[in-house]
């Protein structure tokens, strides 16, 4: 799950971990309010956006009186921002965040993030501050110092040390920058976090180290243990239809083809979505119905498939393990008839229970193009979309 | 011989008496697995489904002598289920649950250094020997006794393999799905080193995934170290950017991981590639003729 700049921020203040100071608004009033507030002569006005890359897209501006505080935050609230993250549509804003100025002495990167290789957080930092960092990585491995935590001993004066001279800090700014690292990594194992990056982390003229930005990301699967963080999503940034596919336990994400797919499990999904592709086909949407998927969710999975208007052809790809083939079939052909389905639906069932299931579609009456295997499957799904053009 | 799991293999599972629990452990049973216990706090001295229930995972391996479980308690729980199998020494911990948070694991696998268990999964089908014993929740009966090793990171693809294999009428040694978190407990690298030692097993198929570096570290360990043929498939050339794909494991974020980089390097390092999820079968069969 993702928050805000300012959600992050404020989480941030909990831990100690210095930012500067502001608050977020929703109209240009607030946003001069909150510019009273702060003191300061430049304020820096922020849309808030899930997605990086707001500065470039002209989301972040600096202002020098209140009056152009208020300019600027009328001109970003409601703009469609564009970022290389956010799509050709880009997303709107709905909120900015204003802050203080600083006075910039240099700018670093620091950021947490699981290294799967071994198995443990990875707590990165480099000179190399404020530019992308996966550039930095690509181009520069060398400049990218890593600290591996391990859950035994936890973030140590010595992971602070080595971290805080990679920086080549030295005095006050050294000891502040080791406190920094050390409460950023409490926050990230404390709210499971899976994402805890911030970039560009910066030193100042008066010798303060700060967070100028902060992406939070965080484990869905810890989200039962902290309402506190559930409480700050932001539906606004969700699909409609993904958010409506998880209160049923279904995956759902939206792709830009014509082909809808129902599957379950994630490997299967995603490699029939992959073969779609390779037969000259474009699929709609990833769909996972999961392992425990009933009758209903089925019909749900339907749905939202169809909520999709440039769906030609729907192609249903089961492997029963858990799942019973003749359960999916039940579910398929109540889809059909209640929503009165219109576009070919190709089925291709296996696994446990499958000649019930198949039994079940062939005496259901409705036009089922069955398909023996998987490549058969899609073959005739890519088949079935470029006919109903 | 196999690898993992066979005739003389004694299962508790955990989490017996839940629904879940219950119906896994029957199926695996049906097919031929030694069920010896079961562990639900609170219901030690039951009796469930005809299978002893002990209230601690200790106390079941030492009144059964089991040698593996097989989890099935929900992810909150879960993490602890595996660090109390790893206090009992069982050699073997084979775990189904799916949603078990990161954290969690990462303290799982610190506990697994240099203790005397294996961990499959979590969030995985689980392992079977087919012919001999099943301990997950694949279907049994698409499977058939025979020499290549298949290993994967998802759940129905893997069943797509097998079944792709048992039409061909090429038995499967052992199939072990090794789950699709970011954190497991025995990788890609781990199951080919035994698959290598196991003279039963004459080819692998190695099934991935889009995220990570496990396919090409693989790879390069094949490479280095394989003498028998191996087959792969990446899932996910199709997926877009930044998106999680279910597994927590399938995200992709960068060029490096992409399902075009991983089969690119796999190829490199002489695995036979199939392009299509349809062509795993038939790939196997040529590389047998050989």
């Amino acid at each position: 799950m993702n928050v805000h700049e300012y959600q992050a921020k404020d989480l941030m203040r909990q831990f100690n971990i210095a930012v500067l100071k502001g608050g977020v608004a929703n109209t240009p009033a607030e946003a001069v309010e909150v510019a009273k507030k702060l003191d300061t002569k430049v304020w820096v006005v922020k849309a808030q956006i899930h997605a990086g890359g707001r500065g470039k897209g002209g989301g972040v501006k600096l202002a020098r009186s209140l009056e152009e505080v208020e300019k600027l935050a009328k001109e970003i609230l409601g703009m469609q921002l564009v970022t290389h993250q956010t799509g050709p549509e880009g997303k709107k804003v709905l909120k900015v965040l204003i802050e203080q100025g600083c006075d910039i002495d240099h700018e670093y990167y620091c950021g947490i993030v699981l290294d799967r290789s071994v198995g443990k957080p990875a707590f990165m930092v480099s000179t190399e501050g404020g530019m992308d960092i996966e550039t930095v990585a690509h181009n520069t491995p060398e400049k990218i110092i890593k600290a591996y935590i391990d859950p035994a001993t936890g973030f140590t004066a010595a992971h602070g040390r080595k971290l805080g001279y990679a920086l080549g800090l030295k005095g006050e700014p050294l000891k502040k920058a080791i406190s920094f690292f050390e409460n950023l990594y409490k926050m990230y194992i404390e709210k499971d976090c899976s994402i805890a990056e911030i970039n560009p982390l910066v030193t100042t003229k008066q010798g303060e180290v700060l967070a100028l930005d902060g992406k939070l990301n965080f484990d869905d699967n810890a989200l039962f243990r902290h309402p506190e963080i559930e409480a700050m999503r932001d539906i606004t940034e969700e699909s409609e239809q993904e958010l409506e596919a998880g209160k049923f336990g279904l995956s759902y994400i939206s792709l830009d083809g014509n082909i809808g797919c129902l599957v379950n499990g994630a490997g299967l999904a995603m490699a029939t979505l992959d073969i779609l592709k390779l037969q000259g086909g474009t699929p709609a949407n990833f769909l996972d119905v999961g392992g425990g998927a009933t009758k209903e969710t089925v019909q749900k999975a339907f749905t939202i498939i169809l909520q999709d208007k440039n769906v030609k052809a729907i192609l249903v790809n089961i492997f029963g393990g858990i799942m019973k083939c003749d359960i999916i079939a039940n579910g398929v052909v109540d889809a059909a008839k209640e929503l009165d389905l219109k576009v070919p639906l190709v089925v291709r069932l296996e696994g446990t229970n499958v000649a019930l299931g198949k039994k079940i579609l062939a005496e259901s009456g409705l036009k089922i193009t069955p398909a023996n295997d998987l490549a058969d499957a899609a073959k005739k799904a890519v088949d079935a979309a470029k006919g109903a053009k | 011989m196999a690898i993992l799991i066979n005739r003389n293999t004694r299962l508790i599972t955990i989490g017996l008496t839940g629904k879940q629990g219950t119906f896994h452990t029957l199926q695996s049973r049906d097919y031929g697995t030694n069920v010896v216990g079961g562990v639900t706090p609170g219901k030690g001295g039951t009796v469930h489904e005809g299978i002893p229930v002990f209230n601690t995972t200790f106390e079941a391996v030492q009144e059964t002598g089991a040698n593996a479980a097989m989890i099935f308690v929900p992810p909150p729980y879960a993490a602890d289920s595996i660090i109390e199998c790893i206090d009992a020494e069982l050699p073997l911990i084979i775990c189904i649950t799916e949603g078990i948070p990161v954290n969690d694991m990462i303290k799982v696998k610190a506990a697994l250094k240099g203790s005397k268990s294996r961990l499959i999964g979590p969030n995985c089908p689980g392992v079977i020997t087919p012919g001999e014993c099943k301990i997950g929740i694949m279907p049994g009966h698409i499977h058939m006794p025979g020499n290549v090793g298949v290993i994967s990171r998802s759940g129905t693809l893997t069943y797509e393999a097998v079944y792709q294999l048992t039409q061909r009428e090429i038995g499967q040694s052992t199939c072990v799905g090794i789950g699709g978190d970011p954190v497991n407990g025995t990788n890609f690298i781990d199951c080919l080193e035994m698959f290598e030692k196991d003279p039963e097993t004459k080819a692998v198929i190695m099934i991935g995934e889009i995220g990570g570096t496990a396919e090409t570290d693989a790879a390069r360990w094949i490479k280095a170290h394989m003498t028998k043929p191996v087959v792969s498939f990446i899932a996910g050339a199709a997926a877009p950017k930044g998106k999680r794909m279910g597994h927590a494991g399938a995200i992709i974020s960068g060029e490096d991981d992409s399902a075009e980089a991983k089969f690119k390097v796999l190829q490199e390092c002489g695995i036979t590639i199939a392009r299509s999820p349809a062509e795993l079968g038939q790939k196997m069969a040529e590389v047998l003729k050989k």
